[in-house]
């Protein structure tokens, strides 16, 4: 059994406690990733998905309930948060909130430089990241970050933390403002980083052919709590639920779904373009489900 | 019929004195007319926000004329005019934020063109409704979700009344219920109210509602036509970065073992119903099936 990297549990968050603003966003939270998997957090807007994550490198530390990250526990005023942050690397919903240099290139390397390395490591580490997430080396190092067009900023930060090479990632939106191309790279490059890395991902997302693509697991938020949580198959095989939450079905699953519910005996389930491709096919040319 | 927005042979060069200028947008005419809901589609830094900041006079062309109506958009004494006719909603909910209070942030764009106080309160009511924001409105918009903060950008927009109304990625940050919800006001307005709308969109499948499609890339005016048009061309989209619609890709992955399906579906409906055909035809001895299908048919 794989070790377990984070566990939350029965967290409550409130931001601006004590005040009349007072608003609650983590109402009893659970949460929990294995080593090497790709979790997906979803919910409607405002359902408290930003608020957990922001407490995996501990910019946030919790009002009640536990949170454990790797050794770290946040419930523990002295806990080490600067090791935590060199090995949780967080990528910001708003991009902007995280491009504080002036240059790109410095931008990226800002991280590594506080890592301690090399000048030559520092360079190659960034030139990595960059050329990674799309943005040539050459062209972006000099460009002033707040000229970036909103598709470019969310490359440079994920860039940013990439350059890193954190244990642990964290994307809050990581393909929102991406054109399909990008967002092609953004997930081969998630995958081969799972693959050459053992790195662990944690995904929130409002994309349900993300979801469905990549997470082995995935968690629902709705209004400060955790509602669901399985593989993507299991949430998914209930779109009345879904929709309740204000989510949908994956494109491929919308249409499989749709098929069944007309009378033809088509597996339902498909998550991806290849397994809808695979069951219609199949029932086309056999008059029956695969299975 | 005469354009709302025309522009004739438009650049635009940010740090054009600089030592390395960059050419954002390499001579685009372009006639948007009104009524029309024209989509926008190119990759990360083709320069359609650009593009869309050139809507209302926020960006003023290095080369080239905008004109909205008869304004020519360098002509600062229509810049209300301008302002009032082109609503930009921008790309990112925060550059849009000015007020303190949910409620004055929606109110800042129509209190700025000099509406009346009670029509002022009936707008403001109006367009949280529509974003389904009222409960929030005396919340602080900096403090509020991502998506929420794109609720109150819209907000503030659809309080203007405009007749032409542009979304940078304004449903980028929403659920898909939200999603599908804006889509539905947008559509709704553009229908019931003739409001023109232009929308930018890395959702291929929001796309498809447009009745003219434009593709920009590396600044260019490189495609054009109606949806139909646009998404029977995958491999020069992905030229330019771009995509079909995922339902489009399955009709057309169908198409080359079934040619039966038509390849350029763009609705599920249609592809459902095509496949539910070709499967009564081949096991179903009494074909009557396609009117069942039929009745799947949501509108
Ligand atoms: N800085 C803040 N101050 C006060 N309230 C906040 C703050 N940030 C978020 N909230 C509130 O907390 C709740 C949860 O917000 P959060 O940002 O975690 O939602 P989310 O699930 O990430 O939503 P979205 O999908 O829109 O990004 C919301 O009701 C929001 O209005
Ligand atoms: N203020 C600025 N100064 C210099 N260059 C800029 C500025 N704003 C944008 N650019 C550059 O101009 C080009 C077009 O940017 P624009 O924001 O219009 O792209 P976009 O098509 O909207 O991209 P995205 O899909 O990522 O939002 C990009 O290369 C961008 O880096
Ligand atoms: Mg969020
Ligand atoms: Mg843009």
């Amino acid at each position: 059994m794989a070790e377990k990297v984070v566990d939350i549990q029965d967290l409550e968050y409130w931001y601006m406690q004590g005040t009349p603003m007072e608003v609650q966003a983590l109402k009893g939270a659970h949460f929990d990733v294995y080593r090497g998997e790709v979790v997906a957090v979803l919910g409607h807007t405002g359902s408290g998905k930003s608020t957990l994550i922001q407490h995996l490198n501990g910019l946030l530390r919790p009002h009640k309930g536990h949170v454990r990250v790797l050794e770290y526990d946040l419930t523990d005023p002295n806990v080490d948060v600067k090791a935590l942050r060199r090995r949780v690397g967080l990528v910001f919903q708003f991009p902007e909130a995280q491009l504080f240099e002036r240059y790109v290139g410095d931008d990226v390397a800002f991280g590594p430089r506080q890592l301690g390395l090399s000048r030559e490591e520092v360079r190659e580490r960034v030139r990595t990241a960059m050329n990674a997430v799309g943005l040539d080396f050459e062209t972006y190092k000099d460009r002033f970050t707040f000229s970036l067009s909103g598709g470019e900023k969310r490359r440079a930060a994920l860039a940013g933390v990439l350059a890193l090479r954190p244990e642990i990632l964290v994307l809050d939106e990581p393909t929102a403002g991406l054109d399909p191309e990008g967002r092609r790279l953004i997930l081969n490059l998630i995958r081969r980083l799972k693959e050459e890395w053992e790195l662990t991902l944690i995904l929130v997302t409002h994309d349900m052919d993300t979801v469905a693509e990549m997470a082995d697991r995935c968690f629902v938020l709705a209004d400060g709590r955790t509602v669901l949580s399985g593989t993507p198959r299991e949430v998914f095989a209930h779109p009345e639920v879904l929709r309740e939450l204000a989510l949908d079905l994956p494109h491929p699953t919308e249409v499989t779904h749709r098929l069944a519910a007309t009378g033809v005996p088509v597996r339902p389930d498909a998550l991806t373009l290849d397994e809808a491709e695979t069951a219609i096919r199949h029932v086309l040319a056999n008059g029956s489900a695969n299975t | 019929m005469d354009p709302i927005i025309r522009l004739e042979h438009v650049w635009h060069i940010y740090s054009a004195q600089g030592e390395r200028p960059i050419e954002a947008l390499r001579d685009i005419s372009l006639r948007i007319y009104p009524g029309e809901y024209v989509v926008i589609l190119g990759r990360n830094g083709s320069g359609k926000s650009t593009l869309a900041k050139h809507f209302n006079g926020i960006l003023l062309p290095t080369r080239g004329d905008v004109w909205v109506k008869e304004w020519n958009t360098k002509d600062l004494q229509h810049k209300l005019a301008i302002r009032s006719t082109v609503g930009l909603v921008f790309q990112n909910p925060d550059n849009q934020i000015v007020a303190t209070i949910v409620e004055e942030d929606v109110a800042f764009g129509p209190e700025n063109l000099g509406i009346p106080h009670a029509e002022l309160r009936r707008r403001v009511d109006w367009a949280l409704e529509l974003v389904g924001m009222t409960p929030y409105r005396y919340r602080p918009p900096h403090h509020l979700s991502g998506g929420q903060k794109q609720r109150i950008a819209i907000a503030g927009i659809m309080a203007m009344k405009p007749e032409v109304l542009v979304l940078d990625e304004s449903t980028a940050l929403l659920d898909p219920r939200g999603r599908r919800e804006i889509l539905d006001i947008v559509q709704r307005l553009h229908r019931q109210e003739g409001v023109t709308v232009v929308a930018i969109t890395h959702f291929m499948d929001e796309a498809i509602w447009a009745d003219r499609i434009v593709v920009l890339d590396e600044g260019r005016l490189v495609m054009s036509g109606s949806p139909e048009e646009i998404f029977s061309q995958p491999d020069r989209l992905r030229d330019h970065g771009l995509d079909v619609p995922p339902v489009t890709e399955l009709a057309r992955r169908l198409h080359r073992h079934f040619p039966e399906i038509p390849p350029a579906v763009l609705r599920v409906e249609e592809l459902v119903t095509a496949v539910r055909d070709l499967y009564a035809r081949r096991f179903v001895p009494t074909a009557m099936h396609s009117e069942t299908a039929q009745q799947e048919h949501r509108p």
